[in-house]
């Protein structure tokens, strides 16, 4: 089955595609632009790593201290568990929220209704994410919207704010409405006739839903997850505004290593651990969304 | 620092906890100011706005609030130059600044005064002569400020300074609870300490917690510095969070946290100013100093010009705007500032203790309360850091 295989068009097909002038020419942006700020970068990054750092001035040299030095701090491998704990629940959430909310409008609304909805899902970005983020502590602190509701029916005060739960709500603002739109175009794109067919085959709509329409729709959805782990393993502002930085998640760890003595390569230690954790997790995730059904 | 116990009015007017329907809207409205504020205070650490064309531009590299218009526009004017300031966080990333740009970038760099000499050593700084400032106008206590001074050669010239202790929610805690750094383990804490997010003063009131006040809490052997790790790490239950100035701003003013050691009246100064409830006090073991000083960068090209803006800064007109900096207040070591701000702001001098009658702010000096917050002498400042970073993720 492979009922929105255009949400990514270019799978490989039997015959081998000729590479043309004219194809190079149109895609030769994109190889310098990836070239220049994300290979360069990279590399500089990895020689960095090996760099030393004295009186707040980087040396550039080839020693392996900020390796072994990070790899030997229990903090760093506490974060770095963290963080991807973090970063797998937000994902789970964030898909398992946004999936109703895709499916109601692909297959519930009126096409009317879906592009207001698309709109509204696409509004939020047009305000900074830290904004948005900061705003959030008007609804959660003590005092805040949320804990004053649960005073009026006698509840609470609740801590909402400075803990996973600010942290998560914070991932959700940043990932949710993007995840919704994504499954959505993937739920919108499944053949209508093969739903009908399982139908006819007295298939019921709960089985349906899982045995028919999420299989076709699993291209958009395992990106929609990537997507948010992405975005929630490297993100910076919402476990420090939200989360109070209690505890200190992998880019918080960042910040902190360059704020005091300014130790850039032992950041850059960091940084490349999380990416390679984030090309692993995205090859992966990738290589199933792909992945013929047996 | 407020003396809490004459400053009535402030603790009254915050006195609803009752969560009714008015009460509830109040705190939202001051919840909703504290995260706009917050806001503004953070995201432009890095932005200035530009101002009308000047013939001369004068860069700055400083903590954020001393470019502003209301801390240069006089001198501006006066000279027809426009001063460009580059802001940092933090000493190191100011290092970190100057060093990744080319020499005479600055022609200003306003230091912590536990930096100048790491900016002496690294050739970020020239010397300075100090028949050219107003030395002579300083308090005994920083007329030879060992930290500015390398030999006989003096390479930073002190601008304002400021106290570092306990600050409170005066809601929930008196000043006199807030007069014992113990308090922090105090069981109606629990959850509500927090941290500004930099390790050299809470772990240097921490250690002044220990008993660790001579000759300094930051000079400090193996067995005080493992005790220093344990009592730090004894206070993570209470922890609510970590902070940067803008979060450090909105926690208190939001009440989303009660207590903080190491911060002091340049955070609750401002918040007060809100209407917040909030105040500072210098425990009875003792409290930390940080100072803000004026040196010339290294291979600067406008040498006299920025030499007349330290003049103009340390000066009396200058020493009441420093005072009453809208990003954060500070104390004037100059005798004349302390004449001009209780001519220009009786209440803002009576406020800071820089009064000539009583117990003033120096007299806390003189009696040896406070203590010069400096980077660790026996230990490293990885170790430090290190250590920090362990006490996050405990």
């Amino acid at each position: 089955m492979s009922g929105n295989d255009t949400l990514l068009p270019g799978r490989p097909g039997p015959q081998r595609r000729q590479v043309t002038l004219y194809g190079l020419t149109w895609s030769m942006p994109i190889v310098i632009w990836q070239l220049i700020f994300f290979v360069f970068p990279l590399i500089f990054l990895v020689v960095l790593s090996f760099w030393l750092v004295k009186n707040y001035r980087m040396v550039p040299g080839f020693d392996t201290i900020n390796w072994v030095k990070m790899f030997s701090k229990g903090y760093f491998w506490d974060a770095y568990w963290r963080t991807l704990g973090y970063a797998g629940v937000a994902t789970i959430v964030t898909s398992i929220l946004a999936f109703p909310c895709a499916f109601a409008l692909a297959f519930k609304v009126s096409p009317k209704v879906r592009r207001w909805a698309l709109f509204f899902l696409i509004v939020p970005f047009f305000t900074s994410y830290l904004v948005r983020t900061y705003s959030w502590q008007i609804f959660l602190n003590d005092n805040g919207i949320f804990n004053t509701l649960f005073a009026f029916v006698g509840l609470g005060p609740f801590q909402l704010l400075n803990n996973f739960f600010g942290t998560l709500v914070g991932y959700l603002t940043l990932c949710l409405p993007l995840v919704v739109v994504l499954q959505l175009i993937s739920l919108a794109n499944v053949d209508r006739t093969l739903i009908e067919a399982a139908h006819n085959l007295g298939c019921g709509r709960l089985r349906t839903v899982f045995q028919v329409i999420i299989p076709l729709a699993k291209i958009g959805i395992i990106l929609g997850a990537v997507f948010t782990f992405i975005l929630t393993f490297g993100d910076f502002v919402s476990p420090y505004y939200l989360g109070g930085s209690k505890p200190p998640t992998l880019s918080i760890l960042i910040i902190d290593t360059t704020k005091s003595g300014q130790q850039w390569p032992r950041a850059a230690v960091v940084a490349i651990v999380m990416i390679v954790t984030l090309l692993t997790i995205m090859f992966a995730s990738v290589a199933a969304a792909y992945r013929k059904r047996t | 620092m407020t003396d809490i116990k004459k400053d009535k009015p402030l603790s009254e007017k915050s006195e609803t906890k009752v969560a009714g329907p008015d009460a509830g809207r109040r705190r939202i409205i001051k919840g909703a100011g504290a995260v706009t504020a917050a806001s503004a205070l953070s995201v432009p650490m890095i932005l200035v706005p530009p101002r009308a064309n000047a013939a001369t531009e004068l860069n700055m590299i400083a903590w954020y609030g001393h470019g502003e218009p209301d801390m240069v526009e006089e001198f501006e004017a006066m000279h027809n130059v426009k001063i460009k300031a580059k802001y940092y966080a933090g000493g190191d990333n100011m290092l970190a600044l100057i060093s990744q740009s080319p020499p005479g970038t600055y022609d200003l760099v306003l230091s912590d005064g536990e930096f100048v000499k790491l900016l002496k050593e690294a050739g970020y700084i020239e010397p300075m002569d100090p028949n050219e400032y107003n030395m002579g106008d300083l308090f005994d206590e920083y007329s030879h400020f060992d930290a500015h001074w390398m030999g006989d050669t003096l390479y930073s010239v002190i601008v304002r300074f400021g106290y570092l202790g306990v600050s409170f929610n005066t809601d929930i805690i008196s000043a006199e609870e807030a007069s014992d750094y113990n308090i922090l383990w105090d069981s109606k804490l629990k959850g509500k300490v927090g941290h500004f997010d930099w390790h050299l003063p809470n772990l240097g009131c921490l250690s002044l917690r220990d008993g660790n006040d001579k000759p300094s809490p930051f000079d400090i052997n193996s067995s005080q510095w493992s005790k220093l790790q344990e009592t730090t790490l004894s206070l993570k239950p209470q922890v609510g969070g970590y902070f940067d100035y803008g979060g450090t701003f909105a926690s208190l003013k939001n009440g989303e946290i009660y207590a903080m050691c190491g911060i002091g009246d340049w955070i609750t100064g401002v918040v007060r100013k809100d209407g917040s409830p909030v105040d500072s006090v210098i425990p009875k073991q003792g409290g930390i100093q940080w100072t803000e000083s004026y040196s010339i960068g290294k291979g600067s090209k406008k040498q006299d010009l920025a030499k007349e803006f330290i003049r103009y800064i340390t000066s009396p007109k200058g020493q009441v705007r420093s005072i009453q900096m809208a990003a954060y207040p500070g104390m004037s070591p100059y005798k004349s500032g302390w004449t001009a701000i209780n001519e220009a702001n009786p209440e803002e001098a009576k406020r800071q203790r820089m009064t000539f009658d009583g117990h003033n702010c120096i007299d806390d000096l003189r009696e040896g309360r406070i203590h010069f917050r400096q980077t660790p002498v026996q230990q490293s400042l990885e170790d430090w850091n290190d250590f920090w970073s362990e006490y996050k993720n405990a």
